[in-house]
């Protein structure tokens, strides 16, 4: 029993990724996390992007299922296992079935590499970035697959157009990520590395996050990537090819059930894994805020509890709505259960505080929270934005995008040369 | 990088890779051709990976399945396959296609029992920690004029896809 | 047994020879043009596993430069060989390359 505790122990104090070590066990530990992990994530992102959007638009959206619409999500997960599967008559069978496999496999595939802390990750790639980006361009096929295996004319044109917006915003993506890869090498030795623990390294070195480096030209780079990988997931305002006022759902009108419910959570996936990019390449990653700034043992205790001061908070929000509930017999089952649910997120919060935890968890809470910023900015293009009609989608994606990433990055490399000969000649 | 039951992941891909080039080969509609090659090539670029090149693997990655097969998924679905799936599939020379590919085949085991003796083993173990910053410095240093010469070829190429696929010069 | 548990290089060339026989079998017996491009993108993937093989059993990084460059020239052929299918579609309706012979005489 005691060899147990003391190899948990000593995995749980090393300093390399499962992967980087070798150690298959661990690896496919940490695999099960990152997997739960997304699954609670996505179903957050379901309930929360209800709530915000009604919310947005002065309603309150679904009340009624579990306390506030807890349950919702778990309610429509049942609703879509229990439907029935249908496929199109004509359909390629075999085509029909490995589409949204595809998807859901690239979507979740790219998470292997996501550093949620320095030693956080499943693995630590030489080319970490360059297989997110590539991982993540394997869910084009399974689109088209996806429209032409319908077998008709409305997925098939939802289907081209989905994929042709996404290959005109990865060259965009592509141009914004190298320009922030060019500043990764400005150190000692001049080479910079594509791995995304090296990325966030080099920024905690450099001392300032990419995104405020060489201003205006890191915002800029982070612009032009926070607006491709918009377009890159068909989210509002580039979801032309899925909207339902104009191609009744685009490539999945023909998926019912739980198919359908495979491509929407490889797309809050993809959502979650481009969000990581942008947080990791500009946002620094698991650095907490100001870290040269405010550094010094007393800072860091007092950035130490933000993991447990959110959690009580969200435990407080709970319990304020529970003395609001309509205190009427009928609810009384609702509030007793928002109850338990503050009592069950005031225990994480203080078990956050004890330091042992606190030491391990600040770095995953923090990217956590930059990644929950994204969310939340997506919900909100999608209740503020209109759509984008498609020739004015692609318009911008070569016209608007492609010369301004060039432009950034030459002049980045431009800036970067300088630098180099100002400090070392 | 440690690694890891190396046996059993190279026949694994090595099987996974032989059984989407039979596919490709032997289906009759060509969209399933299409995905047994992305499936081989995916097993190809995981091969990569345990021969320590993740550069390449990327590339391979990024560049042919993600585009290259996205290219031939889109002209398939253009050309329409429904009357050649009713066609007869082989052509009729294909005894002596067999025959020809039987004495190649032969060829190989000949070279390759009688000369595998002088590949020694994999003695050089190169670091994987700095792959992507060797390969760049080769190719921004001694393979220059290649890479020029490769980026020529791609605009080359754009211009003559171009040029064939309009309908009217 | 240890020969087949132990991974060398040889292991490596004949899966590459394998692919190549496959390939040049696809080539050569299948009337389908775009089965035919197809089986010629596996010969030129069973090139890339040798170079890299090569590359790896003598430790410097050419060969995987020059698979690079492979693929990107197998990029540009595939390119420009699905233009001119798309060309020859066109005017004949048909993807057979049997019926591909305007100079017969």
């Amino acid at each position: 029993m005691r060899e147990i505790i003391e190899y948990i122990s000593s995995y749980l104090t090393s300093d390399q990724t499962p992967g980087a070590a070798g150690n298959m066990f661990w690896a496919l530990v940490y695999i099960m996390l990152v997997f739960l992990g997304l699954s609670v994530a996505v179903i957050a992102m379901n309930w929360l992007e209800r709530k915000i959007l009604a919310h947005m638009q002065v309603r309150l959206g679904p009340m009624r299922v579990g306390p506030h619409g807890l349950l919702q999500p778990i309610a429509d997960a049942i609703k879509l296992l229990l439907k029935e599967d249908i496929m199109p008559a004509e359909a390629d069978g075999f085509v029909f079935w490995m589409a949204p496999l595809i998807v859901v496999l690239a979507a979740f595939t790219v998470f292997v590499v996501v550093p949620f802390g320095p030693t956080h990750a499943i693995t630590d790639m030489n080319i970490g970035i360059l297989f997110m980006l590539g991982v993540s361009s394997l869910s084009v096929l399974g689109i088209v697959m996806a429209g032409w295996a319908s077998n008709s004319h409305y997925p098939l044109i939802g289907a081209l157009r989905s994929s042709a917006q996404m290959v005109s915003y990865e060259v965009a993506m592509g141009l914004a990520v190298v320009s922030a890869i060019l500043m990764t090498s400005l150190n000692a030795e001049g080479t910079g590395t594509l791995s995304m623990i090296g990325i966030v390294r080099a920024q905690q070195a450099q001392g300032e996050w990419f995104v405020f480096k060489f201003f205006p030209l890191g915002l800029i780079a982070f612009f032009i990537f926070a607006v491709a990988m918009v377009a890159e997931t068909n989210r509002a305002p580039f979801d032309l090819a899925e909207a339902e006022s104009e191609l009744t759902a685009g490539f999945h009108t023909e998926y019912s059930g739980f198919r359908w419910s495979l491509f929407f959570l490889a797309e809050y996936s993809a959502m979650i894994a481009v969000s990581s990019i942008a947080v990791t390449l500009w946002l620094g990653g698991w650095l907490r805020p100001f870290p040269n700034w405010l550094n010094g043992t007393p800072w860091d205790q007092i950035f130490s509890i933000f993991p447990g001061v959110t959690f009580l908070l969200f435990a407080a929000i709970c319990f304020f709505n529970t003395v609001r509930m309509p205190k009427h017999p009928l609810f009384r089952i609702q509030t007793i259960g928002l109850a338990g649910f503050g009592v069950v997120l005031g225990l994480i919060g203080l078990v956050l505080f004890v330091p042992a935890v606190s030491l391990r968890v600040q770095d995953v809470f923090w990217f956590s929270t930059k990644v929950a910023g994204f969310m939340y900015l997506y919900i909100w293009y999608r209740g503020t934005f209109p759509r984008y009609r498609f020739d004015q989608l692609m318009q911008m994606g070569w016209k608007v995008l492609l010369p301004m990433g060039l432009g950034v990055l030459i002049l980045t490399a431009g800036v970067a040369l300088l630098q180099e000969n100002i400090w070392h000649p | 990088m440690a690694p890891v039951a190396t046996p059993f992941f190279f026949y694994l891909f090595a099987a996974i890779m032989l059984m989407g080039g039979i596919a490709v080969i032997t289906r009759k509609n060509p969209v399933h051709s299409a995905l047994a090659l992305i499936v081989a090539l995916l097993a190809q670029a995981s091969l990569y990976l345990m021969l320590y090149a993740p550069f390449v693997a990327g590339v391979q990655i990024i560049l042919y399945a993600g585009g290259i097969m996205v290219l031939f998924l889109f002209v398939i679905m253009l050309v329409s396959i429904d009357r050649s799936i009713k066609e007869r599939q082989f052509n009729r020379q294909w005894v002596v296609g067999m025959i020809a590919a039987t004495a190649l085949g032969g060829l190989f085991v000949a070279v390759y029992t009688k000369g595998k003796d002088i590949f020694p083993e994999h003695a050089l173990s190169v670091a994987e920690g700095d792959n992507t910053q060797k390969i760049a410095t080769m190719l921004y240093g001694q393979y220059m004029f290649t890479f020029e010469i490769a980026s020529l070829l791609l605009l080359v190429a754009i211009i003559g896809a171009v040029v064939m696929a309009k309908k009217r010069i | 047994m240890e020969s087949i548990l132990h991974i060398t290089t040889l292991h490596y060339l004949v899966l590459g020879a394998a692919l190549f026989l496959l390939g040049v079998i696809g080539v050569l017996t299948r009337r389908n043009v775009v089965i035919v491009l197809m089986s010629i993108e596996l010969i030129l993937n069973a090139v890339n596993l040798n170079l890299v093989a090569f590359s790896r059993m003598w430790g410097g990084l050419h060969g995987q430069v020059f698979s690079i460059f492979v693929i990107t020239d197998a990029a540009a052929e595939a390119a420009v060989g699905l233009g001119i299918l798309i060309a020859f579609f066109r005017n004949k309706e048909t993807v057979n390359i049997d019926e591909v012979n305007l100079l017969k005489w």
